[in-house]
Parts: structure tokens; sequence; C-alpha cells
């Protein structure tokens, strides 16, 4: 390499290329820069070796480290398992009645409950398992299928009208107009039985009651007090799942309604099941 | 050629620097291609069947993707939360892709079966009357027919990008579409044989009208369960 010139008031080398007199400096990089820029070009030959880099013919260099997006992922699942090892396998192997009696498992059950809860029931049960319409209220006392605990465990189990699961709760009320079963003005009379029930203020000789003695007793009971062991909700209360005004209740008549409850043994596995039926019980309606 | 040759002739500049560009693409992205280990082993995928495709249409057209992604991140909140981790493999006949890259609701990756045909249809017409804090919008006008003006093509055009539909499936698409909205009419175990895991049920509680909602459902619940999960080795697939 030729000897370059030196600028004379900077002291520092020119690139030699001169117009009309001037100079072009070529003042080096600053030494921390060019410091900073070597460690990076160490750094990386240094990761290509502990980490997946570079392309071979069938697959990729491996890495030393043997790290993995995927593999990290089984560790901290893992490692979340294991802080709560004991504590799951005495869910899985205990019955209900004994977690409920085992403070300990009975607060480690209530929080998982809840954290699965907010997972996979909250978009129909609500936030805050208030419910909405067509998915009932976990609140309060009122259940379809029962209040126990063992009942509540089951229904999370098997969930309801859910077709892959054989033994899924299953209550089939008909369409009475649809299905041309009653007529018109039979649905209307029977719908004003049923918000009189709810009231109150039944009139067993109107004709409507006749009406649900024939067709609606059978299930829901002769006062309406509904029956769980067919999901047949109590229709002489004040709650209702799909609203208490008269249209809503000709439609629940003409077309029935068929709402349809996941059966969460498919999805979740026993423990977790078990924590959601506790945690659902201490909402407030769990009976005994 | 020295250096002041290539600076000087502006065309032989460009040729050389899109030369430069070209090696630095194919060295990143050939080997993806190749590789035996980015190609992930999975059973159970099969292209959508006529009325899933509409409905991935209407997910598009609506744009879902701006809010709701479709890629569960192999991290433990997102695996507790979602299910299994998305694979690559399990977006391989989506054309786009519909990864999305923001979630204000959900991912919907694993949304299939998750939620009842009934909840999916009350949501979608007003999601607030199902989850109070949402700030979804509510889409009631997907009660209208579904309007296809030629499946057939739609399947063609999709054999054209690399989803490997059969003949038999192009001729039949039509009958498919309508088949699987209606268990009870003739089609609708071709529909099953030919698409399998397909979920054959009238989606939009209206068993007259095939409507848009139909094919929006029937799509959102086969979204992640056609991968057999059984059959797949973790440990062989870690990346």
């Amino acid at each position: 390499m030729t000897k370059r010139p030196i600028d004379e008031i900077t002291g520092t080398e020119t690139t030699g290329h001169e117009w009309d007199g001037i100079r072009e400096l070529d003042t080096p990089m600053p030494r921390w820069w060019l410091i900073t820029f070597y460690l990076t070009i160490a750094w990386s030959i240094v990761y290509c070796v502990l980490y997946p880099a570079i392309p071979l013919i069938n697959t990729n260099t491996q890495g030393t480290l043997g790290y993995s997006s995927r593999g990290e992922l089984t560790k901290s699942l893992e490692k979340a398992r294991e802080a709560q090892t004991g504590l799951r396998e005495k869910i899985k192997s205990s019955s209900l009645a004994a977690i409920i009696a085992d403070p300990q498992l009975f607060s480690f059950a209530k929080a998982g409950g809840k954290a699965a809860f907010k997972v996979n029931c909250v978009q129909c049960h609500g936030s805050g398992a208030e419910g909405s319409v067509g998915n009932p209220n976990l609140n309060d006392d009122d259940w379809l299928w029962g209040g126990k605990l063992e009942d509540i465990h089951l229904t999370i189990k098997h969930g309801a009208r859910y077709e892959q699961d054989d033994d899924t709760r299953l209550s089939d009320m008909p369409a009475f107009g649809k299905d041309e079963l009653l007529d018109k003005t039979q649905i209307e009379q029977v719908a004003d039985y049923v918000l009189s029930l709810s009231k109150g203020s039944a009139d067993a000789s109107s004709s409507g009651a006749k009406i649900f003695a024939e067709q609606c007793a059978s299930c829901h009971g002769e006062t309406g007090a509904g029956d769980r062991s067919v999901g047949a909700p109590a229709l002489n209360d004040q709650i209702w799942l799909y609203g208490g005004d008269k249209k809503t209740v000709i439609e629940s008549i003409h077309n029935s309604r068929k709402a349809v409850m996941p059966a969460w043994a498919h999805r979740l596995d026993v423990e977790t099941i078990k924590q959601l039926a506790i945690y659902v019980h201490s909402l407030g309606g769990g009976e005994k | 050629m020295n250096h002041s040759t290539i600076e000087k002739n502006g065309s032989i500049l460009l040729v050389l620097s899109l030369l430069v560009v070209t090696i630095g693409g194919i060295v990143e992205i050939a080997p993806l291609f190749y590789l035996e280990n980015t190609i992930e082993k999975v059973k159970g995928m099969r292209p959508y069947s006529p009325l899933e495709l509409m409905g991935q249409n209407i997910y598009k057209r609506e744009g879902c993707a701006l809010c709701h992604s479709q890629m569960i991140r192999p991290f433990k909140d997102e695996v507790e939360r979602y299910g299994h981790y998305s694979l690559a493999a399990e977006s391989m006949y989506d054309f786009p892709f519909l990864w999305g890259s923001k979630r204000t609701g959900p991912d919907l990756a694993r949304v299939g079966g998750r939620y009842s045909d009934e909840w999916h249809r009350e949501h979608l017409k007003a999601p607030r009357n199902l989850v109070p804090e949402s700030v979804m919008p509510g889409y009631p006008f997907l009660m209208q027919p579904l309007k296809v003006h030629d499946i057939k093509a739609h399947l063609k055009a999709n054999k054209f990008l690399g989803v490997p539909y059969t003949k038999e499936q192009i001729d039949n698409a039509a009958v498919d579409l309508v088949s699987q909205a209606n268990p009870d009419s003739d089609g609708a175990e071709d529909v099953e044989a030919r698409y399998p895991k397909a979920v054959v049920r009238d989606f939009d509680g209206k068993p007259e009208t095939l409507t848009e909602m139909d094919a929006l459902i029937a799509y959102l619940q086969v979204l992640g369960t056609l991968v057999d999960f059984s059959t797949y080795d973790a440990k062989a697939n870690l990346r």
C-alpha cells in the first residue's frame, strides 16, 4: 500500500482524492466503535456454536446448549407441575368430599378451579359466574341438574346435550309448536299458566292448567317445581334462563331450547375437573 | 474489475448488488424448503371442506384476523390458556395464513369444539349478550344466505396454490357445500368420507337455508382439531 498523504492541520490521513486543492480526510472510526464491532463478530461465532444456527444438508447445526423454544416450554411446564406435585396427586386420588374436608387441599382446589374457570367457563357463564341468556347463573341455588358436589362434577365431566359424549346430561323437551303437538292458542294458554305459576297466582281450573298437567307436569312436576333428574327447570320461581316475558316463554314452548354444554372430560384432566366442581360448588349455591 | 470501475458504472453496480442480495436471500430462505427438521410430520391435516373454506373467506372478509390471532406460541401461559402450541403444519392449507399479530380478542387457533354452535351464533350476533365486557362488534347480518358464485373455482384456485384437493372433491364441491350444514341430506355421509373429522351439523339453527353463519361456524369448529396429537411426536419436533 502506498503511503497516503497526511493532512497538516488535523494530522490524519487523507484519501488522496483532490478537487480544486481540497483534499478528502479519511478520519479513522472511533476506537470504541471498532472494538464493539469486532466484539459483535466474535459473539456471532460464539452464538453459532452455542445455539442452532447454520443450515447444512439434512438439518442445521444444533448448538452445544441443546436449546429449542419448544424444549424450553416443556421445562417451564414441568417446573410448574413440580411445584404442585403432591397436591395434584392427592386431588386426583381423593374423593370430592375428602378434598373439601382437608383445608389445604380445599384451598388449593378452589384456587386451581378459579383459574380453570377463567380459561374455560367464563365465555358462557360470565367472568363472575353470573350467567347470561341461555347460560345458567352459578352463584344461586337454582340448579338444572343438581347442586351437590357430585352433580356439578358429573355435569362438568360429561356436559349437557353434548353429542360426542355418551354419558352427557340429556333433557329433550319437545318443540310443542314446531312439532305440532299443541296449537297456537294452546301454547298461549299454557304460557299464561306458566307465568302465573311463577307469580304464585296459578289458577288450577284454567285451560292452561289442564294442558300443563297433560303435557308438562311429567317433567316439570305438577306444581312446576321441576325435576333435576331430567334437567327440567323449576317454573314456580322468578328465575328464568331465557327470559320471563310472555313472548320468550311462548318461544321456549314452541321451539324448545337445546342449549349445549361441552363435556370437559375430553379436554381437561381429572384433577382440573374436580377443582372446577369444587370452585363452582363454593360460589354460593352449592348444596350438601 | 477494480473498485472504481464498479463505482463509476451504475448498471454494473446495480447488477452486482442484486447478486449480493440474492445470495443473502437464498442462504436464509432456501434451507427452510429442504431441511428435514423444518418440515413437521403430523397426521390428520386435510384441505378445508367447501363450507369451511367459505367460512374462512368470511373470516377474512370481516377482518377477524385483525383482532384474533391463530398462533399459539410455545409459552407456558399461552399453552395453559389456549392448548397445544400451533404447528406450522396446521396452517399449511391457509392462503394466506391467518396467524395475525394482534390479540384484542383471544387466540382462535384451537377454538374448534370449544363452544357450541348456539354459543357462536348468539355471540356473533351480539357478543355482549354472552360476554358483557367484550368489545367485539356484532355480526347479525351473517344470518343472510351464503352467496357462492362458483365453489368449484374456489377449490381449483386453492389446488393451484398447492392444496391437494382431489378430482372427486372438486367435482362434488357444490353438493358438499350444502350437505355439510344438513345432516339429514343424502350427501352428509359423503362429506364425512371426503373430509375426515368434518363436523356435519346445522350450524345456524335454520336448517332450511345455508347462511354465512353456517359457513363461519363450520370453519371455527374445525380450527385446531385436525392434527392427531396422539401420534404427534413432540420430542422429534423440538425446535
